[in-house]
């Protein structure tokens, strides 16, 4: 098997894309890498241009921020299965927060320069590879708005 | 209660009005704590009765949306008057019960309930609405069959005895017609004696019928004399009158409501709402209740108490955190969505007699036949 | 004798209104605010019930509050309630001894339809103090293990320290046979978990949509975006189960506070098929 087999087959066994065509996942082959990263190493820096996309394929890791005076704060934990990053498809093309490794991560990582020239070239591969985005999006957004209605707080105002 | 034996018509007989002097003191005689009808503070209401001279007679009741006016009536009939604020849930669901105390002692606690023995109940009066609402609480409060029975309510039940009164005329806000619940008392309805008053300018007298075999052997002890045809075309004639009723349910109303849950029309309603729970209070058929438990200033004694509740006050709902239903809207919907449609689900039967009581005694004279039809009136617009 | 929706047991006592004795064996402090009583019956007599029902706590002079039974019924000589201070009543409870006097009606209400899951896989979802009512449901799952197909736990709570039954649940994480997850949604302090909405971790799957039942308890929004994720998974909503919460002050349906639509929590509850429900969940203040 050569590395763009192997590629084609770890796009193919993830969640978020395994439904694309062999031919689109074919051409996301050619803009990616397969990585690993070690507890503790860093997948995405805050501030830092946004130039990849990363499908998780094993491990967890969480979407951190810095809050002086408080420190670090873990805002999300991502794992097995999920997507990671979108800051490369919107201005300014920067990412908002940090992403580190919290087990060995593997991952398929994009390069996401090449993924938006071929987007160009072939909206069909683009609107697909959207699409799955865009509702990876919608899950973190919902978990994150039931995240911020502190469900299990204390009661408002203890009363009986 | 007793069990029903078959009370033909023409079993019925008559006797005079002064007989019912005779069945007030024949009942206190055997035990009962009489309770009947009589004029108060401006209105008709349920209380002790020792002689039936205390009965109002000549009193009749307007009554419309917000209003209820006592005035002198054509002639001097003890029962021309329909129904009052009070139902007579209050003898039988106590306002505040006592459900048990408890004494401190060493290392904890001795729960004992309160059984004070209480004289048996005669009621006097009770109009056809008023035997369904009793029936109707009889399936709240588990009396003959339920997953529980409440002791009390079920032991006071048992032993009180109903001498029951057709209707002769309809107040304005009855609609006991078109709930099927009158306005004459039928035979399928538990009561004991049931009366029908007549009245003209050479007389006044009652139609008397037995329901039970009890009833039947108090009427033996009555002077009287057999009913002739006559009177009970009379009887049948006065039914006729108080069968005219200006307003009724809309046809199948449960569905209706269990259907528009979501209606824009539950917030029109609440912005005349006050929210006092008037209507539940009135009603002869809401059962809801909170509970209360108090200490005296020792803290070595404790009493848990039982109280009439209402689902329109806020903290009827309240879970930590606050009240589920928080708009005035939410908490009419329960109130009418309850007592119409899934009182059919819980017990049955609906909820509502018809006896009009949320009407009158509402401050602002909201009209549950009028919402009812407003919801079916706006359906799908 | 059970019902894919629970069995009624039959009340303790004649009057349901009137509470037994009980004695508190030992306090458990679980989280800053929540504790566990152990109790006994004091009056000599039995207490049989199924996991999911609750009894009404009565703290001598102040009152009564609902409280799901949080051991299972075949744990020895312990009938466990796990309580959250949130009010004066569960206050006063807090503040009592071992050896101390309560007042104990019940049980009452529809219990989790253990016995109807056998052959299924299970879900089974908690948020915050929701872990109790289905502590004795997973006790017993566990308890004969090789009756159900997988078995998915999913706990949310609001921190790392607001976990309860931690140690507990660690345990069941080292069950080889149990699929365990604990997410928080924010982080305080050192915390090498999950961090997100509990609701998430349902799309992982681990479990075969068509041959499920799941178990949710905890705040209502939790649980209505549960049961989304589950009807997402496509399981059934005959197959869920909800746990509900209303005010209650009898517990057997005379006094009207927790009522849902047609039923009374206190006795068509508190455990429901959502089915049966699903029409008015989604109604608010109803």
């Amino acid at each position: 098997m050569t590395e763009q087999d192997d590629l084609r087959a770890q796009i193919k066994e993830h969640p978020l894309l395994h439904d694309l065509s062999d031919a689109h996942i074919a051409e996301l082959a050619t803009c990616a890498v397969a990585e690993r990263f070690q507890p503790g190493e860093f997948l995405i820096r805050d501030r830092t241009p946004a130039d990849k996309f990363f499908l998780i394929r094993h491990g967890t890791l969480s979407i951190e921020l810095e809050t002086p005076p408080k420190g670090r704060l873990v805002l999300q934990t991502v794992h097995e299965g999920d997507g990671l990053g979108w800051s490369w498809l919107v201005p300014p093309h920067r990412w908002a927060f940090d992403a580190r490794a919290m087990t060995l991560v593997r991952t398929v990582t994009f390069d996401a320069n090449a993924l938006l020239a071929r987007f160009e070239a072939n909206h069909e591969l683009g609107y697909q590879l959207l699409r799955r985005l865009l509702g990876m999006m919608a899950h973190r957004l919902t978990a994150a708005r039931l995240q911020m209605l502190d469900l299990y707080g204390p009661p408002p105002a203890a009363k009986v | 209660m007793a069990s029903k034996t078959p009370a033909p018509a023409d079993r019925a007989g008559v006797i005079a009005r002064a007989a019912l002097d005779e069945l007030v003191a024949l009942l206190a005689g055997r035990g009962y704590r009489v309770i009947g009808p009589q004029l108060r503070d401006g209105a008709i209401v349920y209380d002790d009765l020792a002689r039936a001279d205390q009965l109002p007679a000549g009193w009749i009741d307007q009554q419309e949306g917000g209003s209820y006016r006592l005035v002198r009536g054509p002639d001097a009939a003890l029962f021309g008057h329909v129904v009052g604020p009070h139902s007579w849930k209050r003898f039988l669901y106590p306002p505040a019960q006592k459900l048990w105390q408890a004494e401190r002692s060493a290392g904890g606690f001795t729960v004992t309930t309160a059984a004070e023995p209480e004289p048996p109940l005669a009621f006097l009066g009770v109009r056809a609405c008023e035997l369904h609402a009793i029936a109707i609480q009889d399936r709240v409060f588990g009396v003959e069959s339920g997953d529980f029975t409440d002791s009390g309510y079920a032991a006071r039940r048992q032993a009180a005895l109903l001498v029951a009164v057709n209707c002769g005329r309809a107040a304005g806000t009855c609609f006991c017609v078109s709930m099927q619940t009158g306005p004459k008392v039928t035979e399928d309805l538990a009561y004991d004696l049931v009366l029908t008053e007549l009245l003209d300018d050479r007389r006044h007298d009652f139609l008397v019928t037995a329901g039970t075999a009890r009833g039947a052997e108090l009427l033996a002890g009555l002077p009287q004399r057999p009913a002739s045809a006559a009177d009970l075309v009379e009887a049948e004639a006065a039914s006729a009158r108080a069968a005219v009723q200006s307003r009724a349910m809309v046809p199948g109303v449960a569905d209706l409501l269990r259907q528009n849950l979501e209606h824009r029309h539950w917030d029109a309603v609440a912005e005349r709402c006050l929210g006092c729970a008037n209507c539940t209070m009135v009603c002869p058929t809401c059962f809801c209740s909170t509970v209360e438990d108090v200490t005296d200033l020792s803290g070595d004694h404790a009493e848990r108490w039982r109280k009439w509740d209402s689902c329109y006050t806020l903290e009827f709902s309240y879970i930590h955190g606050g009240g589920v239903r928080r708009e005035t809207a939410a908490r009419y919907r329960q109130w009418i969505t309850h007592k119409l449609s899934s009182w059919h689900d819980q017990f049955g039967s609906s909820g509502c007699t018809g006896c009009g009581r949320c009407i009158t005694w509402c401050p602002v004279g909201i009209d549950i036949t009028a919402e009812a039809r407003a919801i079916r009136d706006a359906e799908g617009s | 004798m059970m019902t894919p929706h629970g069995t009624m047991a039959a009340p303790a006592q004649l009057d349901p209104m009137t509470p037994r004795p009980f004695r508190i064996r030992q306090r458990r402090k679980e989280l800053a605010d929540t504790f566990t009583l152990a109790l006994a019956p004091d009056d000599g007599g039995g207490f049989a019930f199924q996991p999911g029902q609750f009894n009404m706590l009565y703290a001598f002079g102040v009152g009564e509050i609902p409280v799901s039974i949080s051991s299972a019924p075949d744990e020895p000589g312990e009938i466990l309630h796990t309580i959250r201070a949130v009010g004066k009543v569960s206050a006063a409870l807090g503040a009592l001894k071992p050896g101390d006097m309560v007042g104990v009606r019940g049980p009452f209400g529809t219990s989790w339809p253990v016995e109807a899951a056998y052959g299924s896989d299970l879900v089974i979802l908690a948020g915050g103090i929701g872990l109790a009512p289905l502590r004795p449901a997973i006790r017993q799952v566990i308890a004969q293990r090789e009756k159900f197909g997988n078995v998915v736990i999913l706990y949310g709570a609001r921190t790392p320290e607001d976990i309860l039954f931690r140690k507990e649940l660690q345990s069941w994480r080292g069950h080889f046979d149990l699929n365990v997850e604990v997410t928080v949604d924010r982080v305080t302090g050192a915390w090498g978990g999950r961090v997100g909405v509990v609701t998430g971790l349902i799309r992982q799957g681990g479990f075969d949509r068509l041959h499920s039942i799941a178990l949710l308890c905890g705040p209502e929004v939790m649980m209505r975006y549960g049961v989304r994720a589950l009807h997402d998974c496509g399981v059934a909503s005959e197959r869920i189960y909800v746990s509900m919460e209303r005010n209650m002050k009898c517990a057997v349906g005379f006094c009207g506070h927790c009522q849902f639509g047609a039923s009374f929590v206190c006795k068509d509850g508190p455990v429901f098929p959502f089915d049966r429900i699903e029409k008015l969940f989604a109604i608010p203040e109803l």
